[in-house]
C-alpha cells in the first residue's frame, strides 16, 4: 500500500479535523439551500466526536466534506493537515483512499462479494494483490468475531454480521479518520452497543479521529464530545462520558 | 478492481443473463444471417469454381455473371487460341434445357458441355461410373441433388435414359457438385452432344475457357485477349467476384439480409444497452461507495468497460456457435445456403464490439457522474 500523503502534514498538530466558517449550498436562485452556514469544529487526535441533529440540519453534508467526498462552497476544511478545498479530485481520491475509512448506514457491501472479499475492497483498491488483501482482511475479520463467516455472502449473514464486515472494511486499510454514518440504525440495541464497542476499541486510537453520525440516543455514550446541529449549524458541543471532565463548548 | 467488476456482473445472474441474452441474440442473428448471404453468393458462382483448371474465361463483353450468357460464333474460340500467350483454349457451353423423363414429365436443367476432346471443366466428384464414358454416344452424368431430384427416393443407377430437345440420353455417370442459384439439375455432356441437347439458336458458344503460357500471368493474357478479340476476358477470381458483384448491385438480397442484420444490430443493442444500464443504476450505491473509499474514476470507467467487454466475449461466442451450430444441424435437413468464412465471424466480431460499447456508454456516463457522496444518503 502507499504512504499516506498525509503523514508529514498530520505531525504538526494536534488536529485530525479542523473546519471553519464551512457554508455549503445546493442549487441556484429560487430553489438555493443552505445546507451548512459557517460551521466551525475541531476534532483531535484519539478522539470520538459524535454528530447529531434533526434530519436535514446539516449532520451527512458535514461529514461528506471532512470525508473529502464533497466540496464546499466557501471556508475552510483542514483534515489530518491537508487543506481539502484547495485540492485537486485526483489528490482527494487518493487522499480518501490512503486515510478514510467508511462505515455507512445502508452498510453498502458489494452483495456479490464475500465478506472477505468486501472486507479486502479497500486494499484492492490501493492496489494489493488479491491473495495478501484478502489473506489481512481475514484477520481482521476473525477479531471481529466472523472468522467462520469468511466465505459468506453480505444475503447469508445477519445485519449485526454485516456492519461488523463494514467495520473491517473501514478499518483494513488503519485510516486515520474513520466517518461512520448512522452505524447502528440499522441494528438492535444490542447490535448496535456491540458496533459501537468494535469501533471504540478498534478505531479510537492516538493518531486518529472518529466522526459518528447518528440519531441514535443509546449509543451517546460512547462518545468523548457530542456536536449538535440544528439548521446548517453547530449549536452545541459538549463533552460525552468518555471526557466528563470537559465543560460544554458551545460554539 | 476488474475483478471485482467481473464479479459484480455475474453476481446478479437475471441482469447478466438479460444482457448476454441481448448480444447473444444480435451475434446469432448477424452470423446466421451474414452466413445465409454469403451462402447464397456461393450458390451464384458455383460453376465457375467446380470448372476446375482452366484460369481464364473468354466470353461476350456484355456478359454480366456466370448465368448472363451471352452466345459466341464458334469461330471466336480460333481468335482466342491466337492471341500470344494462350497456352491452349477450349469450348464450354453452359444453357438451361428441358429434360424429358421416361414417364413423360418435364425437368429443366443445367446443360454443361466440355470441350469433346479434352474435357476441361469436368466435375472432380464422380463416384459411379467415369469421366471418361462421357466419350459414348449420348452420354451425359448428373450431379448428386439432380438425380434425388429427377428421380426421388430411387438408388442410384447409370443407364437411365431421358430425352433433351428430342435427343435421346444416357445417364453414365453420377458427381457431387456444387449447388447453383437455380437448384436445377447439372447435366455433364460433350460440347457437341450438348449444341444438339439445348434448343437451336444461331450462335451457341457460351464461353473459352484458356490457360496462360507458363510464366504469363493470367491479368497479361487477359489484356491480351481483350484488346486482339474485343472480347471480355476474366481470370477465375475476376469472374467470380463480377458475378458476386453483379448480385451484389442488380439484386436486392444484399438490401434485404442487411436490413435483417441491422434489425439484430439494434435490437441486440437495446436489449443489451437497457439491461447493462438497469444493472448499473441498481449497482450505483456500489459504484459510489468504490468511489468515496478512494477508486478514481478512470478505474471505474475500466470496470464497467470490462464489464462490458466480458458480456460481449460471452455473448459473441454463444451467438456465433449457436449460428455454426444451426448452420451445420440443416445442411443434412434442408438445402439452405448457408457458408460462414473468417470475415463473417470478424464482422460479427467488430458489430458486437459495437453493441457493448454502445450499451454501456450510457451506464458509464452514469457512474462517472456519480456523487461518491451518494453512500451517505439513506
Amino acid at each position: 500500500m502507499q504512504k499516506p500523503e498525509s503523514s508529514d502534514a498530520a505531525a504538526t498538530g494536534d488536529l485530525a479535523v479542523r473546519v471553519r466558517g464551512v457554508t455549503k449550498e445546493f442549487g441556484s436562485g429560487g430553489s438555493l439551500t443552505r445546507a451548512l452556514r459557517g460551521v466551525d469544529l475541531d476534532v483531535p487526535y484519539g478522539e470520538m466526536l459524535m454528530l447529531v441533529g434533526p434530519s436535514g440540519c446539516g449532520k451527512t453534508t458535514l461529514v461528506s466534506i471532512v470525508a473529502g467526498t464533497l466540496q464546499p462552497t466557501a471556508g475552510e476544511v483542514t483534515v489530518l493537515g491537508l487543506d481539502l478545498v484547495a485540492m485537486g479530485n485526483g489528490r482527494k481520491v487518493r487522499f480518501r483512499r490512503d486515510n478514510v475509512g467508511f462505515v455507512f448506514q445502508a452498510f453498502n457491501l458489494l452483495p456479490a462479494l464475500s465478506a472477505a472479499e468486501n472486507a479486502a475492497v479497500p486494499l484492492l483498491i490501493a492496489g494489493w494483490r488479491r491473495a495478501d488483501a484478502i489473506e489481512v482482511a481475514s484477520e481482521i475479520l476473525e477479531t471481529l468475531g466472523l472468522g467462520d463467516r469468511l466465505t459468506n455472502l453480505p444475503s447469508e449473514l445477519s445485519g449485526g454480521q454485516q456492519q461488523r464486515v463494514a467495520i473491517a472494511r473501514a478499518l483494513v486499510h488503519e485510516p486515520r479518520i474513520l466517518v461512520c454514518d448512522e452505524p447502528t440504525s440499522a441494528l438492535d440495541a444490542e447490535n448496535g452497543r456491540i458496533t459501537m464497542e468494535l469501533i471504540e476499541r478498534i478505531a479510537v486510537q492516538p493518531g486518529r479521529a472518529v466522526i459518528v453520525v447518528t440519531h441514535d440516543a443509546r449509543v451517546y455514550s460512547f462518545a468523548d464530545r457530542i456536536a449538535s446541529m440544528e439548521d446548517g449549524r453547530i449549536v452545541s458541543i459538549e463533552a460525552g462520558p468518555h471526557n466528563s471532565t470537559d465543560a460544554a463548548v458551545p460554539r | 478492481m476488474l475483478w471485482i467488476a467481473w464479479k459484480m456482473l455475474i453476481g446478479n445472474r437475471v441482469k447478466y443473463l438479460g444482457i448476454v441474452f441481448g448480444v447473444v441474440f444480435a451475434a446469432l442473428l448477424i452470423a446466421q444471417q451474414a452466413s445465409t448471404f454469403c451462402g447464397l453468393m456461393l450458390l451464384t458462382i458455383s460453376q465457375i469454381r467446380d470448372a476446375a483448371g482452366p484460369d481464364i474465361w473468354v466470353m461476350d463483353r456484355k456478359v454480366q455473371f456466370v448465368d448472363d450468357i451471352k452466345p459466341l460464333s464458334d469461330t471466336e474460340l480460333f481468335r482466342v487460341k491466337g492471341v500470344p500467350g494462350v497456352e491452349w483454349a477450349v469450348r464450354f457451353f453452359k444453357g438451361i434445357a428441358r429434360a424429358r423423363l421416361e414417364e413423360g414429365s418435364y425437368e429443366q436443367v443445367i446443360l454443361l458441355g466440355l470441350d469433346d476432346a479434352t474435357l476441361v471443366g469436368a466435375p472432380q466428384g464422380i463416384f459411379m461410373g467415369s469421366i471418361a464414358d462421357l466419350r459414348k454416344p449420348d452420354a451425359v452424368i448428373i450431379d448428386d441433388a439432380g438425380y434425388k431430384r429427377i428421380w426421388p427416393g430411387e438408388p442410384y443407377r447409370i443407364g437411365r435414359t431421358f430425352e433433351m430437345n428430342d435427343h435421346r440420353a444416357v445417364l453414365v455417370g453420377i458427381t457431387t457438385a456444387s449447388r447453383t442459384f437455380q437448384s436445377f439439375p447439372i447435366i455433364y455432356t460433350r460440347y457437341s452432344q450438348a449444341v444438339r441437347f439445348a434448343p437451336p439458336e444461331r450462335k451457341v458458344l457460351s464461353f473459352v475457357l484458356a490457360e496462360p503460357a507458363a510464366g504469363v500471368p493470367s491479368a497479361e493474357v487477359c489484356r491480351r485477349i481483350e484488346a486482339q478479340t474485343g472480347l471480355q476476358a476474366l481470370t477465375h477470381d475476376q469472374f467470380i467476384w463480377k458475378t458476386i458483384d453483379y448480385y451484389l448491385a442488380k439484386t436486392g438480397i444484399p438490401v434485404n439480409f442487411g436490413i435483417t442484420v441491422f434489425l439484430g444490430f439494434l435490437v441486440g443493442t437495446a436489449i443489451a444497452g437497457q439491461t447493462f444500464y438497469l444493472f448499473t443504476v441498481e449497482n450505483i450505491r456500489q459504484f459510489g461507495a468504490l468511489k468515496a473509499m478512494g477508486t478514481s474514476n478512470w478505474t471505474i470507467l475500466l470496470m464497467v468497460l470490462s464489464q462490458a467487454v466480458q458480456v460481449g466475449v460471452v455473448g459473441y461466442g454463444i451467438g456465433v456457435g449457436l449460428a455454426a451450430l444451426f448452420g451445420l444441424s440443416t445442411r443434412g435437413l434442408v438445402r439452405l445456403a448457408f457458408y460462414m468464412p473468417w470475415q463473417v465471424l470478424a464482422i460479427t466480431a467488430a458489430a458486437v464490439f459495437a453493441i457493448v460499447l454502445l450499451a454501456s456508454l450510457l451506464s458509464i456516463r452514469r457512474v462517472l457522474v456519480v456523487d461518491p457522496a451518494i453512500v451517505f444518503r439513506g
